[in-house]
């Protein structure tokens, strides 16, 4: 028996010096500026012709840079455009690049950008973010294989300038041309090398930073690119994003200053957030919806009647400030507030109605549309397993049962990836979705209610007024004229109501209080390339 | 001996070809798709998309062509890493998952093995019911729940360990690997010590560890040589499938200690309906739990006079 209380004694003890040799080592181990970024889910791709996350868009978006980029405040400003000039019919559009070069030293061309948009738009690229550039001119025809790369609307004219043709005028190209689908890739390195382009020891860059090392689930590594136009600007010089699929223990990773910033937490954790550290919370409105969608091929829900009746019972606030609890805005419009070019006069009809009454008034809808004691009005809510969305489904289960005892819903949780396959081939009743804009303008959240964008318009509802007036606003240059036709296109579909808004999505960042450039946004895109630390900063500019 | 050996890796190639196949069927036929995404794609691109990877052929065809893939030993693409392949996810994650698994398993025999012994000697005594206190704590605390404390506790409040994460330069260093260890392990000390104390006290009561005492061998030499050896037996074979689930990772202890192993990726893979990469580590764990059994079936009979293979 001596001999085993001696062993654990040893096992003990053994642990106890792991423990303290531990403490003694420090992260910091050269004079290097580190930022480390919680960056949501592992990157399925580095390619930004395959990517398709916000989290990849963090990474690749500080390795490159397109024709237009953000500034700290999510502000469209000019990337490798110098000065652009637009054709009257806005339908062509000539840029000049600045002078820049790859990290490889290889010059960045209007050559570069034409390879660049020609290959995401092949078929074999297997691009599945592609569409977002079917406003320019033959996109979608390349896309499906009906054309030649070589007739699609883009053309470098020499070096430095480079013309992109459009199906309709977009007032709002420069802010698409801030996305990553749109970024220039070194043809030299892509021809070279093929899909493995990307790899770090064969990627060459234009923003920034460069690839330095990619280990998956772990951690991508970037560091400054000596080569990019305005590196004297910049202050961090490497950048490790780590993927934080886990809220709870990315909260405790910031908190224990392991990591600089994340841009998610739990809508829950906000209040005890703000009393442990107050000074990381930043809580911003997001440019996205929550929003229910209506089958609208099911002869229940092709009433308009029946779909605002069951809008209407939605207590919006109930849900945004004792549900989610982090700031939400209920929503009684579909697109977000703050949008550009857009004056957001579209509001559901019964917005400032209280609760109560337009309980009523949904009970009187339903009547009308023929439901009732004899005739029970039953359908069956389904939302997805993920977030918050488990939580609003009792609450909106209540609401719409709270409209009288013969409207009867059952809820339905359905894994993520079946949910969206369901909705896809309209195989569902009412469910849950949610969308965030992909660049600051109306039409893409409006397009999600036109008729061909099926399957995308899950609602599979067909509005000829809506389509014609989303179809006319996109031919009209002028950006205030635009706005308003989209607004009253915003207002026929909020009357209809195939989506029923919830409430509008806010961005959730916990940042230490250290990293000083980050500005709240409603884009929530935050390129590092504009942060520093306030220690450094507060010193003398050496170093 | 040999035979017995050859004969059981034969047998071992049906079983796995059953559980590739049992698995694929089943994961075609869960509903939903790898590119059913929050944006669809347009019909002629997703078309495009589904013939690249084969996805087009009738499923028995991709099932033959997929078993084909596996006879020249190539797992397949993945189909949501655009960049990867399952061989390249299995090779980053498992190392993580296995050295973490590897540590954990050695951890909980040394410490339960002990603990489970001291509980049998001292029968009903203080020390005794502390060891069975601790496993049935160790039991009912489940790691998620475990792994939370033990990071605010250890790392947040007092400071004196990472709550997460590798290290960016150096990887796999101890003190990323405490915490995690630790906390995969006490579930399984908590198992293993009550195994050992059960089969202890039943040895301890047989009759050639009372002839041992008899013919008046000290007290250490009875426990470690005769007692012991028997003792472990049910441990043994406890502790070939254990460990192929530890090996394999943890996806509750990847998922709190934000640790790139490859149980979180293939519960990610089988929600996302990433098939390939659930393929590949089905595979992997089908594998293991052969080889490990196997291991443990040898090694019961090497310690086991009463168990002969031929």
């Amino acid at each position: 028996m001596g001999i085993m209380r001696q062993a654990g004694g040893l096992a003990l003890a053994g642990i106890a010096a792991l423990a303290l040799n531990a403490c003694g080592r420090s992260n910091v181990d050269s004079d290097s500026v580190v930022l480390h970024r919680g960056n949501m889910a592992e990157p399925l791709t580095l390619d930004p012709h395959k990517a398709s996350g916000t989290w990849e868009n963090n990474i690749i978006g500080d390795m490159f840079i397109g024709l237009f980029t953000e500034d700290a405040a999510g502000e469209t400003v000019p990337g490798m455009a110098e000065s652009w000039e637009m054709s009257e019919d806005g339908l062509s559009w000539t840029f000049i690049l600045r002078e820049a070069q790859w990290s490889d030293g290889e010059p960045v061309t209007a050559y570069d950008f034409e390879y660049a948009l020609r290959r995401i738009l092949t078929p074999e690229t297997l691009a599945n973010y592609a569409s977002v550039l079917y406003p320019i001119r033959n996109a979608r025809p390349v896309n499906v294989g009906d054309m030649a790369p070589e007739e699609l609307g883009v053309r470098a004219v020499d070096e430095r300038t480079l013309v992109i043709e459009l199906e309709f005028p977009a007032p709002y190209l420069p802010g698409l041309l801030t996305h990553y689908t749109t970024f220039p890739v070194p043809r030299h390195v892509v021809e070279r090398y093929g899909d493995a382009w990307v790899q770090p020891q064969n990627i060459q860059t234009n923003g920034p930073y460069r690839l330095v090392d990619w280990r998956a689930s772990n951690f991508v590594h970037v560091t400054r690119n000596e080569l990019f136009w305005d590196n004297e600007n910049v202050c961090i010089d490497e950048v490790f994003y780590y993927p934080t699929v886990d809220n709870a223990a990315a909260e405790r990773r910031v908190r224990n200053g392991e990591l600089d910033l994340i841009t998610d937490f739990a809508g829950q954790s906000l209040p005890f957030l703000r009393q442990q550290v107050p000074d990381y919370v930043r809580v911003h409105p997001y440019l996205g919806i929550v929003y229910f969608s209506f089958n609208t091929t099911l002869e229940q829900f092709a009433d308009p009647r029946v779909r605002n009746a069951l809008g209407m019972a939605i207590d919006r606030d109930f849900i945004a400030e004792n549900i989610l609890r982090a700031g939400q805005i209920p929503a009684y419009s579909f697109i977000p507030p703050g949008v550009d070019n857009y004056p957001g006069t579209a509001r559901i009809g019964w917005f400032d109605a209280p609760v109560e009454e337009r309980r009523r008034l949904a009970r009187e809808l339903l009547e009308e549309a023929g439901y009732g004691p004899n005739n029970p009005l039953r359908f069956t809510y389904t939302f997805r397993a993920t977030g918050d969305n488990p939580r609003i489904a009792p609450v909106v289960q209540q609401d719409w049962q709270l409209i009288a005892d013969w409207v009867q819903v059952d809820i339905q949780v359905v894994e993520t990836q079946i949910h969206y396959s369901n909705m896809r081939s309209a195989d569902y009743e009412l469910g849950d979705g949610g969308w965030i804009g992909d660049y600051n303008d109306a039409y893409n959240f409006l397009f999600l209610a036109e008729t061909e964008s099926v399957p995308m318009n899950y609602t599979r509802w067909s509005n000829e007024a809506y389509d014609t007036l989303v179809a006319q606003a996109n031919r009209t240059i002028d950006a205030e004229e635009r706005g308003r036709m989209l607004a009253e296109a915003e207002q026929i579909m909020l009357d209809e109501m195939p989506y029923i808004p919830i409430v509008y999505y806010v961005n959730k960042s916990l940042v230490n209080p250290r990293v000083t450039g980050w500005e709240d946004n409603i884009v929530h895109i935050h390129r590092t390339r504009w942060m520093c630390f306030s220690d450094l900063e507060d010193g003398s500019a050496e170093g | 001996m040999l035979s017995y050996l050859a004969r059981r890796l034969l047998v071992a190639i049906p079983t796995i070809l059953v559980i590739i196949t049992v698995a694929f069927f089943m994961m075609r036929a869960a509903p939903g798709g790898p590119f059913d995404l929050e944006r669809p794609m347009p019909e002629e691109i997703r078309q495009n998309v589904m013939a690249a990877y084969g996805m087009d052929q009738p499923i028995w065809k991709q099932y033959v062509d997929y078993m084909a893939g596996i006879a020249r030993f190539d797992l397949g693409p993945s189909l949501k890493f655009r960049d990867k392949t399952v061989a390249d996810i299995i090779a980053e994650g498992f190392p993580v998952s296995a050295t973490i698994g590897a540590l954990s398993i050695s951890l909980a025999v040394f410490v339960g093995t002990i603990m489970g012994s001291i509980a049998a000697l001292r029968q009903n005594s203080a020390a005794d019911y502390t060891v069975v206190g601790i496993s049935t704590i160790g039991i009912v605390i489940p790691p998620f729940v475990m792994g939370p404390i033990l990071a605010l506790l250890v790392g947040l409040h007092w400071g004196l360990l990472p709550t997460g994460g590798l290290d960016p330069r150096y990887g796999m260093t101890v003190e990323r690997l405490i915490l995690p260890v630790i906390t995969l392990a006490l579930p399984q000390i908590a198992i293993i010590s009550r195994l050992m104390r059960a089969s202890m006290i039943e040895v301890l009561r047989s009759n050639y560890v009372r002839t041992a005492k008899a013919k008046g061998l000290p007290a250490a030499s009875v426990i470690v040589r005769h007692a012991l050896r028997s003792a472990v037996l049910p441990l043994v074979s406890y502790l070939g499938p254990a460990a192929a689930a530890l090996l394999t990772g943890s996806i509750v202890i990847e998922q709190v200690f934000q640790l790139p192993g490859i149980g979180r990726q293939f519960v990610q893979a089988a929600l996302q309906r990433d098939y390939t990469v659930v393929m590949g580590v089905v595979i992997l764990y089908a594998s293991l739990i052969i080889i490990l059994n196997l291991i443990a079936d040898l090694l019961y009979a090497a310690l086991n006079p009463k168990v002969k293979y031929d």
